[in-house]
């Protein structure tokens, strides 16, 4: 008997009920249509069987993460839930000095969600996985009762390939050594801000949501000895300089007036009263590199899309170890000390 | 003008804070006896330790941190009524975000609602009155808490819910007033103060009269400040100037907001809707007369002490505060935040133990985050 090529299978509802996750026939079409026939080639079983060159180099080691996604509003300026769940996956992935190549996309999807609004959800995830270079090979789908979750929450895990050579390490980070950060401070934050449109604050900043892999190749291979990168997203800019000092024992000094920032998100922080430093980004990193190689670093940056605003903003010291500070305009010293508690819920 | 950067300009900065260190050197203040100027708001305290400010003055002028942050002076029985509102099932209890964290007896806000409260933080009263027309069935209780500038929204809102005929909706009133506070501070035996630092956005609306009494009855100078680095060296600099020539007058620096009359549509829409209460109690001042406002008879109908039968002083008011902590002493400028035995030990941002603590206008976590280490720059 002569096999006839499968109809790829459709989704009819418009809205998501409780039997596209009742592991039926509705449930498959939905996996069908809207996921798999986005992300991946046809014939991939859902257990991928993955092989990549860079994994069979003496010396290379394998990186893997996960992160959940249940930014609200789930449409924003600059980007979506689907864009940050891979930008934040890949960029963890890439400031650890790994190579990401293959991601896995959960969904936890709330009853009554628009099936346009999943459609809308999965093409920006496939656009960012393009850009960044990266499969997403396998995923899930879960639907919960109408109240019991929020739109739809995203869970991501990501592998990568580190190169046997690369080490980047918080605990390498030496005194004098010099931070440099790939562009404005504050926009992702700022974004959902506005986006949630309870300020009715009239400015549309775009999140910087993007992904940061080529930007890491880049200053890796301009600046060989960069000691650590860190992607400041939840706690911002300040957590991720906290979280180096801490744990190379060292301090940090930045200098307010170094720090790039749009003067839209200056405003919006003005008016609510936050403060930049704390504010998420989701495509921002700092990244520590001798100072012999900050210049290169530096250019190497400003060479990408990612980087064209890439600035010097302080350097590591021996004075005050495990503490932040930043020298005011005014050339007076305060403490950048971590966030405490909640500046804003559920940005990410 | 963007009204951002002008009011940091570095070097007019410098140029103030030269003129700020003459006059503190021509009255012959030093580290031992300096001048005491007291920044009554939260505001001014955060904006000093944010830009540094005190680093930068020189060591013969002190600033003492008022009384000026709500959440700070709240005391803790007014949480826990909060809390006990709030677990009332029906009710939907909305409040700022900065009164969150403070602590209670038992527990704070936040805590109540990790336990299945529902508490939902706002940014205007006028949110909470959008909650109740879309919650008919349901007590929407706005947490009323500030001084005179949050006070006129609070009753508005009352207005507006009276207007919509609106029958589940109700405040609880905590706001109080910035000028009794400082009177009870003069009266004070110890008091130690040579001038003030009057705030920006309360001014804003009682205007710059209701300070007469400070010059008047206690010779002291007090200049209405702005809010940027700028404003408040120039402030300084004119209370400084006022000490060095003896004059003790009220003066407004911030005149680009402030009108000395302040405003008149906010000023009578608070005249009809609140009046006096006898005394109202201040964490770590104590009860202070005519200090805090309740809701007129006219409007009970908007009031959560009288539908939730919550009255004030109903919970043996002036409840004792936490056992070590020194919030009082901080408040009224005999410690500063660091000598408090629990300072970064026992109270933490993340585990506040005192309403000093917790709000980041409040004048511990201002030092703890800002200013907790003498610093010394690479350069």
């Amino acid at each position: 008997m002569n096999q006839v090529p499968r109809q790829p299978r459709r989704v009819v509802a418009d809205k998501i009920t409780m039997a596209h996750g009742g592991g039926g026939k509705a449930m498959r079409d939905l996996i069908e249509d809207v996921f798999t026939s986005v992300f991946c080639p046809p014939g991939m079983e859902d257990q991928a069987r993955l092989m990549d060159a860079a994994i069979t180099v003496p010396g290379a080691r394998l990186a893997f993460t996960t992160d959940s996604f249940v930014v609200f509003p789930m449409e924003f300026p600059g980007g979506d839930i689907g864009k940050i769940a891979v930008c934040g996956t890949v960029n963890d992935l890439a400031v650890g000095g790994a190579v990401p190549l293959w991601l896995s996309a959960a969904f936890i999807i709330e009853e009554g969600v628009d099936i346009a609004t999943l459609r809308r959800i999965a093409a920006s995830m496939q656009k960012a996985a393009k850009e960044a270079g990266v499969s997403i090979v396998t995923g899930d789908t879960k639907v919960v009762g109408k109240g019991s979750g929020d739109g739809v929450f995203i869970t991501t895990s990501g592998v990568g390939v580190i190169a046997p050579d690369r080490n980047l390490l918080a605990e390498t980070v030496q005194p004098g050594d010099v931070a440099i950060v790939n562009g404005v401070l504050g926009d992702h934050g700022a974004a959902i801000l506005a986006a949630r449109g309870d300020m009715a604050l009239s400015t549309k900043i775009p999140s910087d949501c993007q992904p940061l892999n080529q930007l890491m190749e880049a200053v890796l291979a301009a600046a060989p000895d960069t000691r650590v990168a860190r992607d400041a997203t939840r706690g911002g800019l300040a957590s991720a300089l906290n979280e180096i000092a801490d744990a190379a024992e060292i301090g940090i000094e930045i200098g307010e007036d170094l720090l790039p920032l749009r003067t839209e998100v200056k405003g919006v922080c003005e008016i609510l009263g936050l403060d930049p430093l704390y504010l998420a980004n989701e495509g921002t990193l700092v990244v520590f590199v001798p100072e012999d190689q900050a210049d290169a670093a530096l250019a190497a940056m400003q060479t990408c899309e990612a980087g064209r605003d890439a600035v010097i903003i302080g350097k590591a010291t021996k004075q005050h170890p495990r503490t932040v500070v930043m020298k005011t305009v005014f050339g007076g010293l305060r403490i950048v000390d971590m966030l405490v508690g909640e500046q804003l819920p559920r940005i990410c | 003008m963007n009204y951002a950067d002008e009011f940091r300009d570095p070097v007019k900065a410098k140029g103030v804070l030269g003129a700020i260190t003459r006059i503190v050197d021509e009255l012959d203040a030093t580290k031992e006896k300096p001048i005491y100027i007291m920044e009554i708001c939260g505001g001014h305290t955060h904006a000093i330790f944010r830009y540094g400010l005190d680093k930068l003055t020189p060591p013969g002028l002190e600033f003492i941190h008022g009384p000026g942050c709500p959440v700070c002076v709240l005391p803790m029985s007014r949480v826990d009524e909060c809390v006990e509102i709030a677990e009332n099932p029906n009710v939907i209890f909305t409040t700022f975000g900065d009164a969150m964290r403070v602590p209670g007896t038992k527990k704070s806000l936040m805590q109540a609602k990790a336990d299945g409260a529902d508490i939902r933080m706002v940014y205007s009263p006028l949110d909470a009155l959008e909650l109740a027309r879309r919650n008919p069935d349901r007590e929407v209780v706005f947490f009323g808490l500030g001084f005179e500038t949050t006070t006129p929204s609070t009753a508005l809102s009352i207005l507006q819910a009276e207007s919509d005929g609106l029958t589940n909706f109700t405040i609880f009133c905590n706001h109080i007033m910035v000028p009794p506070p400082i009177k009870a501070l003069l009266d004070d035996p110890h008091m130690i103060l040579d001038g003030f630092v009057g705030p920006g956005h309360v001014s804003m609306v009682i205007g710059i009269r209701p300070y007469d009494f400070i010059a008047r009855d206690y010779g002291k100078p007090i200049v209405v400040a702005g809010f940027e680095p700028l404003d408040l060296l120039q402030s300084v600099l004119m209370v400084l100037e006022q000490i060095r020539d003896g004059r003790a007058e009220v003066e407004n620096q911030y005149s680009r907001i402030v009108p000395d009359d302040g405003n008149p549509v906010s000023i009578a829409a608070c005249e009809k809707v609140y009046e006096p209460r006898p005394t109202f109690e201040w964490r770590g001042l104590g009860e202070i007369d005519a200090s805090g406002l309740r809701i007129r008879d006219r409007y009970k109908a908007f009031d959560a002490e009288i539908k939730f039968d919550i009255g004030y002083g109903r919970n043996n008011v002036f409840t004792a505060e936490q056992e070590g902590c020194a919030c009082g002493d901080v408040m009224t400028g005999r410690i500063k935040p660091h000598a408090c035995p629990q300072f970064g030990k026992g109270c933490t941002p993340e585990m506040p133990l005192g309403a000093l603590m917790v709000s980041s206008e409040g004048a511990c976590a201002a030092y703890y985050q800002y200013g907790g280490l003498e610093l010394e720059s690479v350069e």
